[in-house]
């Protein structure tokens, strides 16, 4: 059997682990506005301060968080570039007859652009996808989203399309290499030949996968049916979800960090966004 | 065994082309009773008509003529309320043959409890349900594994799990060992067994396994749409020749006796079903040579 992992969830026990998958949620969107809420420099020393002890607290490697941040670089660098080159300031730092002009705001603009993107994606990662399984977030999208079912939103609906994705997604992997172990011995080649040869190659395999999930979203229509669904209304919940004090504490500590920020940003030293 | 829990008299399905025109009769009148707390298998070669008789009997498939009905409901000659199929649903469980293909859930447990769930059921009820259905199958160890990682017979067992939590009256295998290897299969017919006995829960087996069928209190052979015969195990291997007829085999151990009676060879008796009764009869008949 396959270990199917999906995105990057990292097994462990740690305090972020074991937050309610709804709190961490929240806690992405609320760590999200705070790092728009910085303007000075202490106070984006105070972000980075944050972010460290929440790589600590997750006990998730290095190595993988550095990771996540390398699909970004292109994007930190080249925001960074139209930052130090398109900023206009006061203070000049290129000689007045050179053609281009770079000013100490445009450098410190592209810095701390640069410090809110990658607090921004290890943040979001530390609360979703290092620490909460697809189908915890799930349950927890389906709980916060619940008040949009007054105005009919099927979030239920959504919510269990989403579970049963997850579900068939090991089995439809075997059933893939299942597929292709088949072809091969009929003497299919998938590695050779050009780029249009080898898209080509792949129709055998995706028609009978493509036959055969029918086939099972049938079967499963007809075993739902024989367990008696019939939607979201009047389901009760084996696993209900239920906020503790861990996270009324931690929910309580980011909104500080959020204020603390905001009075930081009143602290003059360094530079400070316009 | 007194009270009849399945009617069925007359009962027919056609299964239409897409474009509705052409019929393609897939039960021709089926009447049978099946009793609470009986075992039966229903044994037929494909197309036979054994699945989609199942099918009729929790409503999957709207009979086209006849009267069905079940647990004291009249199915048929109305259109039900979604109360009342739920009702039936909940009754009549159903096991099918693919695993992987019942499953909804990541988890064992939370799969279990994706019946009573829909049924509203409410806590701790619901905890205390899918522990007991989870231990009736013997996988309380597995309760929190994800099924894909499960064998065949425990992925098929968490299934049945899913279908005792509903507390029903009666469920249906449909050909539910068929994809299971020779260990699934024996894991799946001992949980069948248990279910019966223990929890006098009626058992419909569709099966076109004959060792299978032999385990039943009693078997109903179908072909082509029709009832072909209904008996006890014994009573149905008797009767080789017309079962060869339709495409079936009997039990290799039923096949033993047929063929040595057929040489002349004096066996009394009639439990010829079971590899143990078929010993029972070939050591009475040589002790009475000795």
């Amino acid at each position: 059997m396959k270990s199917v992992t999906f995105g990057q969830y990292y097994p462990a026990e740690s305090l972020i682990h074991r937050l309610d998958p709804r709190t961490k949620v929240l806690l992405a969107l609320f760590y999200i506005v705070c790092t728009f809420l910085c303007k000075s420099l202490v106070s984006f020393a105070a972000l980075v301060a944050s972010v460290c002890v929440l790589v600590l607290l997750s006990r998730i490697p290095m190595r993988l968080i550095l990771r996540s941040l390398r699909p970004i670089l292109f994007i930190i660098a080249f925001t960074s570039l139209i930052n130090v080159f398109m900023t206009k300031g006061e203070h000049l730092l290129t000689p007045e007859n050179w053609a281009v002009k770079i000013y100490a705001e445009g450098l410190w603009n592209a810095l701390f652009m640069i410090l809110r993107i990658m607090v921004l994606i290890v943040g979001t990662g530390i609360f979703l996808t290092y620490t909460t399984t697809p189908i915890a977030l799930t349950d927890a999208l389906e709980q916060l989203l619940s008040p949009l079912k007054k105005i009919k939103v099927p979030v239920h609906d959504f919510a269990m399309m989403m579970t049963i994705a997850l579900r068939f997604i090991p089995t439809l992997t075997e059933e893939t290499e299942k597929i292709m172990n088949a072809q091969k011995a009929r003497g299919a080649d998938f590695t050779s030949g050009s780029l249009l040869a080898r898209a080509k190659a792949l129709v055998p395999i995706l028609v009978p996968l493509f036959v055969s999930a029918f086939n099972r979203a049938f079967d499963l229509a007809s075993a739902m049916e024989c367990r008696c669904y019939h939607g979201g209304e009047g389901r009760t919940r084996l696993n209900v979800l239920r906020y503790r004090a861990i996270d009324w504490v931690m929910m309580g500590a980011v909104i500080a960090l959020g204020v603390t920020l905001i009075l930081l940003n009143s602290c003059s030293f360094g530079f400070v966004l316009g | 065994m007194s009270n009849s829990y399945i009617h069925a008299e007359g009962l027919c399905f056609s299964y239409r082309d897409n474009d509705g025109k052409e019929e393609h009769p897939a039960l021709k009148g089926v009447s049978v009773d099946i009793y609470e707390g009986e075992y039966v298998a229903v044994l037929g070669h494909n197309g036979s008509g054994k699945s989609t008789f199942a099918k009729l009997l929790n409503m999957i498939l709207e009979p086209t003529g006849g009267t069905l009905v079940v647990g004291g409901m009249e199915l048929t000659g109305k259109e039900l309320t979604d109360d009342e199929l739920l009702q039936l649903r909940r009754n009549v469980g159903m096991v099918f043959q693919n695993p992987d293909n019942q499953l909804v859930a990541t988890i064992v447990e939370e799969d279990v409890a994706f019946g009573p769930e829909n049924l509203g059921v409410p806590q701790p009820e619901l905890r205390k349900r899918v522990e007991d259905a989870i231990a009736a199958v013997g996988m309380t160890s597995y309760a929190h594994h994800e099924p894909h990682r499960l064998s065949g017979g425990q992925k098929q067992r968490i299934a049945i799990a899913g279908i005792i939590a509903m507390m029903p009256k009666c469920i249906i295998f449909d050909e539910s060992t068929a994809m299971l290897d020779p260990n699934g299969r024996k894991e799946v017919l001992d949980t069948i067994r248990l279910l019966n006995r223990d929890y006098g829960i009626t058992v419909i087996n569709i099966t076109h396994y004959m060792n299978e069928a032999a385990e039943a209190d009693r078997i109903i052979v179908m072909n082509d749409g029709l009832v072909l015969m209904e008996g006890t195990p014994d009573e149905v291997f008797a009767k080789r020749e017309e079962l060869v007829a339709v495409g079936l085999e009997v039990p290799q151990c039923a096949a033993l006796i047929h063929e040595l009676r057929r040489r002349g060879v004096l066996l009394e008796g009639t439990g010829i079903s079971t590899p143990e009764a078929c010993v029972e009869l070939l050591q009475r008949a040589l002790k009475a040579r000795t």
